[in-house]
């Protein structure tokens, strides 16, 4: 455990009587691929919302580089090399590719009290901006309004906007949402490329998806962790099965 | 923008030469009147600009603009009650007791959205409007009479009409310039964002409350310019001029004329003036037209009369 980047510990949240997130224990290892599998409503959306900062557990802890950031805020923790994306696209749509991946350079470097020199002749930013859309392969939209590129794209866009906060952690929500294959792959081979580089906690639907990149898997059904392995022992594990993959033979 | 390229840019260059040339063309034909009428839509024209900022750029409609307008006027007319007359004085008067009250207030205002937000910040400067209301030593709704204009070195003097209009125009111009390089600014960029995404800006390690604090306080302080201005102008003010049926005008004018782009609001509000007096003096029933004006631009004019502007562009490009 000494390498890992991301410790959960007795994680635990409820809304009213439902219980979303129970003692959760969960670690990530540096430079790894970590997905998190489940059926709906299994609570990965909140546990992602939970580590992002944008909820409050009702008890646990999570610390990330051996810090404690239980009660950063979700500003706080972007600045302190914890990124995420969205489920839903939540690129901004009237903007151009490049603006929306400048201003996730602009928020994690420094303050934006800057009143008066244009963003656009800032060489600096830009360069970081246009190698962040570069590794998702968009450099060539970059001028393209957010609105005006394919679904897939915004997803690309998405994770473009995640590496520009020059994160050591993503969060990345359903990167793959409601992808065809062939975007599904490119995708696939956009984030098997940060490997090593990054490491990643993802939530994904997508089981070939999932297989095909992740180091290993946690698997969470009611809020509950039931098994955390490799994605070899996690196909052979009886118990996932039975209370997962299982369910959609039923 | 392009300022000679495009139809829209042509427009407003001429617009701009025009407005300072103005004072000189009036003159010519012997209409003072008119310079009066362009001298209080540029005043406006300030106090749309600002509000520009934090509703087309910042997504905060505020209902409670005006209150800066009579903050900035009562500035220049209660120290003026007191035989104080330093422009400088006035300005940098009107300056921190706006930035003051926009501060307070809008740290509470912030905390809410969209309709709330609409509320309370018509709530804030009702509290201002009765306040002022209630002032019997400076004339509660009466009013107070400013006997002398804002004192500043001679070549800088606001005395007479033609000097007042060049003041007007200059801070009208400086405003448009700010706002200009504020937008494309690191800040502005945070302020534009949030306007479309707030949680995203937050997830990006930005505390967009304190950015958009900030806005709403740089808004305020240009507006209370416009009530400087404005105080100088009429000579006499009251409580009237920040009810929020002005509030309401403002931000008529600002849709009118294009929210988010930086001479939309200037288009508007001259628009606004113009339009107001011509159609008062062929109708008393004036107000009726004028709303179904209002109606028609709001739902097909999309982009406001900037947007009119802009489809001549799109005109061109395509035959």
């Amino acid at each position: 455990m000494s390498d890992a980047i991301l410790d959960i510990e007795g994680l635990h949240k409820n809304f009213g009587g439902v219980v979303a997130t129970e003692n959760v224990n969960l670690s990530v290892e540096r430079g790894e691929i970590h997905a998190i599998i489940g059926p709906n409503g299994a609570g990965k959306t909140t546990l992602i919302a939970q580590l992002s900062g944008q909820l409050r557990p009702n008890s646990g802890s999570i610390r990330f580089e051996g810090r404690d950031i239980t009660t950063l805020s979700m500003a706080s923790r972007a600045r302190a090399g914890l990124a995420r994306s969205f489920q839903i696209t939540s690129v901004i749509l009237p903007m151009t590719l490049l603006e929306n991946v400048m201003l996730a350079v602009q928020g994690t470097s420094g303050h934006s009290f800057g009143f008066w020199s244009p963003v656009r002749e800032d060489g600096k930013m830009t360069d970081a901006a246009m190698e962040s859309l570069t590794r998702v392969g968009l450099d060539n939209r970059a001028d393209q309004l957010a609105g005006s590129v394919s679904h897939g794209e915004q997803r690309q866009l998405e994770v473009a906007i995640t590496l520009a906060m020059n994160p050591r952690l993503l969060l990345l929500d359903e990167p793959m949402a409601g992808m065809g294959k062939e975007e599904t792959g490119h995708m696939v081979e956009i984030l098997k490329a940060l490997k090593g580089d990054k490491s990643i906690l993802l939530v994904e639907h997508d089981m070939d998806a999932v297989f095909n990149m992740a180091d290993r898997l946690s698997v969470l059904v009611n809020g509950h962790i039931i098994a955390t392995d490799t994605v070899e022992n996690i196909r052979n594990n009886a118990e996932v099965q039975r209370a997962y993959l299982g369910d959609e033979h039923a | 923008m392009q300022l000679l390229s495009t139809r829209r840019g042509l427009f407003y260059t001429a617009l701009l030469v025009f407005l300072a040339i103005a004072p000189w063309v009036f003159q010519w034909i012997d209409q003072p009147f008119y310079l009066d009428l362009l001298s209080r839509a540029l005043i406006l024209g300030i106090a749309a600009v600002s509000l520009n900022l934090i509703l087309g750029y910042g997504g905060m409609v505020s209902l409670g603009h005006a209150a800066y307008i009579g903050i900035g006027a009562y500035c220049v007319g209660i120290p003026a009650y007191y035989d104080f007359y330093s422009g400088w004085l006035h300005i940098g008067l009107a300056l921190s007791v706006s930035a003051v009250f926009a501060l307070i207030t809008g740290a509470i205002c912030l905390r809410t959205k969209g309709v709330y937000f609409i509320m309370i910040t018509m709530a804030f400067s009702q509290m201002v409007y009765y306040t002022f209301l209630s002032l019997e030593e400076y004339g509660a709704d009466d009013g107070l009479v400013i006997y002398l204009r804002s004192e500043f070195p001679t070549w800088l003097s606001m005395d007479g009409a033609f000097s007042l209009y060049y003041w007007i125009l200059g801070v009208l111009l400086l405003s448009l310039y700010f706002v200009h390089r504020l937008i494309h600014a690191r800040f502005g960029r945070v302020i534009v964002g949030a306007k479309f995404n707030e949680l995203r800006l937050q997830s990006l390690g930005v505390n967009t409350y304190r950015y958009r604090l900030t806005c709403y306080v740089i808004s305020a302080m240009i507006c209370s310019l416009a009530g400087v201005l404005l105080g100088n102008f009429t000579s006499f003010i009251s409580p009237e001029m920040m009810g929020w049926t002005r509030s309401g005008e403002l931000i008529f004018m600002v849709i009118m004329g294009g929210v988010s782009t930086v001479l939309g609001p200037l288009l508007g509000t001259i628009s606004f003036v113009l339009l107001e007096e011509w159609l008062a003096a062929i109708t008393v029933y004036w107000h009726l037209i004028f709303g179904v004006l209002l109606v028609v631009l709001v739902l097909y004019g999309k982009g406001g009369l900037d947007g009119l502007l802009g489809l001549m562009d799109r005109g061109k490009k395509s035959s």
